[in-house]
């Protein structure tokens, strides 16, 4: 029986080697900006933390919309596009959104606010109640999300979900990011950049965006720890969950509202 | 007093006439799994879905579907539960009829998942704190169990177990609809949910959409033959049928007078009631105008509520009130703006938030509508493929073939065919 591998090739070996550097010179650079972010983690998800994020109405401007670009920018949304047949107007009730900007007014007072909304990361999320897999489950540090090898794309978390945070992908992924894997026919939401917190990273793209903006109305951190940035400000300022006669407590917490 | 034995009979229509069905039936199922394909390969952009309203006219079927499926078995257990004697000769007819519906309605659920090729996940990975995954469970165990009763109304072995086995489709029945109707009452998100009485809601609704869809069923299909139909049944199932139909008259009354009563759902009362457009007609005109008090108005009618085919009509109405109910109730519901800041107005959103209090947006699409009625089609086909290769259909319910009964009530008999 002839053996192929004994046969060596001296062109073959010569593209190899080329596609090897080719290789090494599109991915090292990758690799390098990993490692400057940090190495991955390496140790179970622990509840030692709980991730949340506090946002000051009171400094979030009308009409700016830095921290859904940032997060669309983070997540790769900014790559989904119309499909050439579908119609504008119906194709925004359609594309996917894991935060909004949101301007209200009180009935009785007219006072307006604006402010950011997004998944609240409930601790006692209804999304994750109704999955009927799983795939829609809360970390133990405190971030709802949706596990896409499990989601079958029922959408009953999107009915459950009080906060409207949820959105299907409803065309084909095109063009999407490595960090951030997203599939027709599944659900997704906002993870608090759960890439970058398994990186080791701080902060979430729309808390940079607005501290960019040099609004500095999200504040990111951790509710657990006593002495964290977060935990001291929700100490200071008079702070509200959404809808808290759910009793849902919830991870993002908002002042002035 | 003797008791005459029931003979069971394949359907004998002639050969052109049946094919002819099942090729209607086919083609209409052929359509949905295009309209499948459709959606599969491009994906849900094609529908009028969307992130406010996520699930639409294909759950307003497939919701339906399962909900008649398990109402169709009713008859059968009036039969060998509560041993009423002239339910029994329609027994397997209902069994049929149930396991037929609720296939139906699965195809449509599963059909419309974003990610259809994953349903092997779901019969792998439960979270039993989901009613969703429960009721993955209620349904196939109800396939198994009416497979098993049916066994036991068709086998001579198998009748020892037809009373064991009717208890265990009727309280498995009522866990599935009270199941159904959850999977809406437990959602605390969503203004028109959120209320435990949507559970037996949906059993009442289940009584009168099943009864429909069997009537209809059982009236064709002998008509179709011309085996005898007699005025003694017709009368009994069509008094039955105007009973279910106040029951969820009766339901929605308390339903609604509740929701009024409390402030915080004022604003979605006000919506379904009065103010919801397309959602207030189908609510007042599809569900309680032609859905309800027409079929009663004809059941009860001393004279059209003895006429084979105005009993037909008010089956068919009340099917279509069914159909309107669950309309309004699954995107109604989700039209109407989520109360996402009790005592603010949205002014402003870039996610269709309800500003200034605007519905969401929602229009029904083709293939949404095919896939609807390829759950239907599939019904029918497994029942006329059925009753046509096997006994299923009693060969007489003239009045004189059913089994008499002490305690009938005396009333004046239907002209039945």
């Amino acid at each position: 029986m002839k053996d192929d591998n004994q046969v060596i090739d001296p062109n073959r070996r010569a593209v190899l080697g080329a596609g090897a550097a080719l290789g090494a010179t599109l991915v090292a650079p990758g690799v390098f900006l990993h490692a400057v972010a940090g190495t991955p983690r390496t140790e179970p998800v622990s509840d030692a933390v709980r991730w949340g994020l506090l946002v000051d109405t009171s400094k979030c401007a009308d009409g700016c919309t830095a921290c859904v670009e940032a997060c669309e920018h983070e997540n790769g949304l900014d790559l989904q596009h119309r499909p050439e047949e579908e119609r504008e107007e119906k194709w925004a009730t359609q594309r996917a959104a894991w935060i909004r900007k949101v301007k209200v007014q009180d009935n009785h007072t007219g006072r307006v606010t604006n402010l950011p909304l997004m998944c609240q990361h409930c601790e006692h999320p209804p999304c994750v109640d109704v999955c009927p897999t799983g795939a829609s489950f809360k970390r133990a540090d405190g971030i709802v999300m949706v596990d896409r090898h499990l989601c079958i794309g029922c959408r009953y978390c999107m009915m459950a979900c009080p906060y409207k945070a949820r959105s299907f992908i409803h065309e084909d992924v095109a063009a999407q990011l490595t960090r951030v894997p997203r599939g027709k026919g599944c659900v997704e939401s906002c993870n608090l950049c759960v890439h970058r917190r398994d990186h080791g990273e701080d902060s979430t793209a729309c808390v940079d965006a607005c501290a960019e903006q040099g609004h500095g109305a999200l504040l990111f951190g951790d509710l657990n720890d006593p002495e964290s940035p977060l935990r001291q400000k929700l100490r200071e300022l008079p702070t509200r969950q959404l809808r808290e006669d759910l009793a849902l407590n919830t991870g993002v917490r908002y002042a002035d509202i | 007093m003797t008791t005459k034995r029931i003979v069971y009979r394949e359907w004998r229509i002639p050969s052109a006439r049946y094919w002819s069905i099942l090729g209607i039936l086919s083609a209409i199922l052929g359509l949905a799994l295009l309209a499948f394909a459709l959606t599969e390969h491009h994906g849900h952009w094609v529908t009028g879905m969307n992130n406010s309203v996520v699930w639409g006219l294909p759950h307003v079927f497939a919701v339906f579907l399962i909900v008649a499926a398990s109402g169709a078995i009713n008859v059968a257990s009036i039969g060998s539960v509560f041993g009423v004697s002239i339910y029994k000769p329609l027994g397997r007819l209902s069994g049929l009829l149930a396991a037929a519906l609720l296939v139906g309605g699965l195809m449509v659920l599963v059909l419309d998942l974003g990610r259809p090729e994953r349903l092997v996940v779901a019969m792998t990975h439960y979270n039993f704190s989901s009613i969703f995954a429960w009721n993955i469970l209620l349904y196939t165990g109800f396939l198994a169990i009416v497979i098993a009763y049916l066994w036991t109304m068709a086998d001579r072995k198998g009748q020892a177990y037809n009373r064991p086995a009717g208890i265990a489709a009727l309280v498995w029945r009522l866990a599935l609809t009270t199941g159904t109707g959850s999977i809406f009452g437990f959602l605390v998100a969503r203004q028109a949910y959120d209320a435990a009485i949507l559970g037996p809601m949906f059993v009442v609704m289940s009584f009168a959409y099943g009864l429909a869809v069997f009537m209809l069923v059982l009236m064709v299909s002998f008509d179709e033959e011309g085996r005898p139909l007699g005025p003694r049944m017709l009368a009994r199932l069509k008094n039955l049928l105007a009973l279910f139909v106040l029951g969820v008259l009766y339901f929605i009354l308390v339903y609604h007078l509740t929701n009024l009563y409390t402030a915080k759902d004022a604003g979605v009362e006000a919506w379904i009631l009065f103010g919801g457009g397309f959602y207030t007609f189908a609510f007042w005109v599809g569900w309680i105008l032609i859905g309800s008090l027409a079929p009663l108005g004809i059941l009860y009618h001393p004279e059209l509520g003895r006429d084979w085919n105005w009993i037909a009509t008010a089956c068919a109405l009340v099917i279509f009130g069914g159909l309107s109910a669950m309309y309004v109730v699954i995107i109604g519901s989700q039209a109407y703006p989520m109360e996402l800041f009790p005592g603010k107005t949205i002014l402003e959103s870039g996610f269709f938030d309800g500003v200034n209090g605007e519905h969401a947006p929602y229009s029904p699409s083709l293939p949404e509508l095919l896939l609807g009625l390829g759950g239907v089609a599939l019904a029918l086909l497994i029942t006329a493929v059925g009753v046509r290769v096997l006994q299923f259909l009693p060969d007489s319910l003239a009045d004189d073939a059913l089994p008499p009964e002490p305690c009938e009530l005396a009333e004046a008999p239907a002209t039945g065919r």
